[in-house]
């Protein structure tokens, strides 16, 4: 799927896609990210993985700004996000967010949800917005549910559209905040299958979510965080058999039982 | 005379009825016109001011919140008193049906303010972000995402309001606005017979009964589809 990256030029070293650096965020007094280097290099997909409450959704939703960093900054392909007088909406449409409770627009139908920004944000005109959505959809296996309504589609399928209206924007990177958490366990296979294709497909993506066995099976580095600190960043094999810190092994030994 | 009689002779009246029914019919027309753009201009107005809110700018809001409070506090009668008996004195003579509709509009505006104002806000913050992370701007998100969901959302207190501010048209009548129950009570003072009152009731009835039912209508044909 070259049309995914669309900024892809041949030859030359290229920056890394996201690039985070010496990010802090606090909330008030609190603390919740605290120094985070990160690196997500082209192609690749790296999983998050952390108790609840250790920054993991927060340092998501500072890669496109959701969340303002308290200080430090993020690089999109060399592009610093937080600079004085960027253009924060033409910086999201090259980042990709999928939530954790979907948020479809539900006076819309699957078709609509996708070509929304298509036609508002790249201003396409119907047809071609219809036909990249249908190629989103088809994409996610839901091609037949366009004229469905949110209210009308499982947990699963919701996931999916929602999948399918971040990448018809074709992004450079795609953030996946816990997609499956609000799933239920016969539904989180669907979803997983969509981003297993999405990684053939060599779309670079960070992900937060809980589910180990996905991670280890697909994920290109695995980064593990605790308090708002990254304690441990490597490879699946390494991370879930040897990890180097302490706490990562309390949390895998917690995580396997 | 029997009791029947005697309040056939004073509701149903049929000579009286009969003689009164023409300048009745027309006031007919006056209220239904005001009515439609009282409606139209209140709600449009209104839903405009809680989509300013939405920006907070600090000063702006206080502005819509003050107009709001002081126009949902104050009985429109007083206010539509004041325009039609006050406002010439400082130089401002507007008609009858403009006062009416000028008051009344700026009433339901400030009740549909609050009442759009509230389903802005009830709409989950994870719409604002799913439309703001495609690259959508904060009006474009407005527009598009969230005025739709909230204004579905209130579309039962909103017709409630209408209705009810729409049947303050009469009102009117005290400022001599022709409307039904001006002609009514004119009826009623040159017959000395209060079939004509009983009429403008009928009117009424038929004439908002409809708006009731179709508001029914309207928040079937909105709900969301599942």
């Amino acid at each position: 799927m070259s049309e995914m990256n669309a900024t892809d030029r041949v030859g030359g070293t290229k920056p890394p896609t996201l690039q985070l650096s010496g990010l802090h965020k606090s909330f008030g007094t609190v603390e919740v990210l605290r120094e985070i280097d990160l690196t997500v290099e082209r192609g690749q997909m790296v999983f998050v993985l952390g108790r609840s409450g250790s920054g993991k959704s927060t340092m998501l939703r500072c890669c496109n700004r959701l969340e303002e960093p308290s200080a430090g900054s993020i690089f999109l392909e060399g592009q610093d996000i937080c600079a004085r007088g960027v253009d924060l909406d033409k910086i999201r449409r090259r980042i990709g967010m999928v939530f954790q409770s979907f948020n479809l627009y539900p006076h819309l139908d699957a078709r609509r949800n996708v070509t929304l920004a298509l036609r508002k944000v790249l201003k396409l005109g119907r047809d071609e917005a219809d036909e990249r959505a249908t190629s989103a959809l088809d994409r996610v296996g839901l091609a037949n549910r366009a004229d469905h309504y949110p209210g009308q589609l499982s947990g699963g399928q919701q996931q999916r559209v929602a999948i399918a209206r971040a990448i018809a924007l074709q992004p450079v990177v795609m953030l996946f905040d816990e997609p499956t958490s609000a799933l239920d366990p016969e539904l989180v296979g669907e979803v997983i299958a969509v981003m297993r294709e999405l990684k053939d497909l060599h779309m670079t993506m960070l992900v937060v979510s809980h589910e180990m066995a996905f991670a280890r099976e697909a994920a290109d580095r695995v980064v593990f965080m605790a308090d708002g600190r990254i304690v441990e960043d490597a490879p699946p094999e390494q991370f879930f058999t040897q990890p180097s810190e302490e706490s990562t092994r309390a949390f895998l030994a917690r995580y396997s039982a | 005379m029997s009791a029947w009689d005697r309040f056939a002779e004073t509701f149903l009246n049929g000579e009286v009825l009969a003689r009164y029914l023409p300048s009745i019919l027309g006031g007919v027309w006056v209220t239904v016109e005001l009515s439609l753009l009282i409606v139209v201009a209140g709600i449009l107005l209104g839903t405009a001011l809680a989509c300013l809110r939405a920006y907070r700018i600090a000063p702006l809001s206080l502005l819509i919140v003050v107009f709001a409070d002081v126009f949902r506090s104050l009985p429109p009668l007083v206010l539509i008193l004041m325009g039609y008996f006050g406002l010439p004195n400082v130089g401002f003579t507007l008609s009858a049906f403009a006062v009416l509709f000028v008051i009344l509009t700026l009433t339901l505006a400030a009740f549909t303010e609050e009442i759009v104002w509230a389903g802005i806000t009830a709409t989950p913050k994870g719409q604002w972000e799913a439309a703001r992370s495609t690259g959508m701007g904060f009006s474009q998100t407005l527009v598009w995402v969230v005025l739709p969901q909230a204004v579905r959302m209130v579309i039962p207190p909103l017709t409630n309001r209408a209705i009810a501010i729409t049947k303050m048209t009469a009102l009117g009548s005290v400022i001599g606005v022709p409307d039904i129950l001006n002609q009514a009570t004119t009826a009623q003072s040159f017959s000395g017979n209060a079939s004509p009152l009983l009429l403008a009731s009928a009117l009424y009835v038929l004439l908002f009964l409809p708006l009731v039912i179709a508001s029914r209508r309207l928040e079937a044909r909105f709900a969301w589809r599942t």
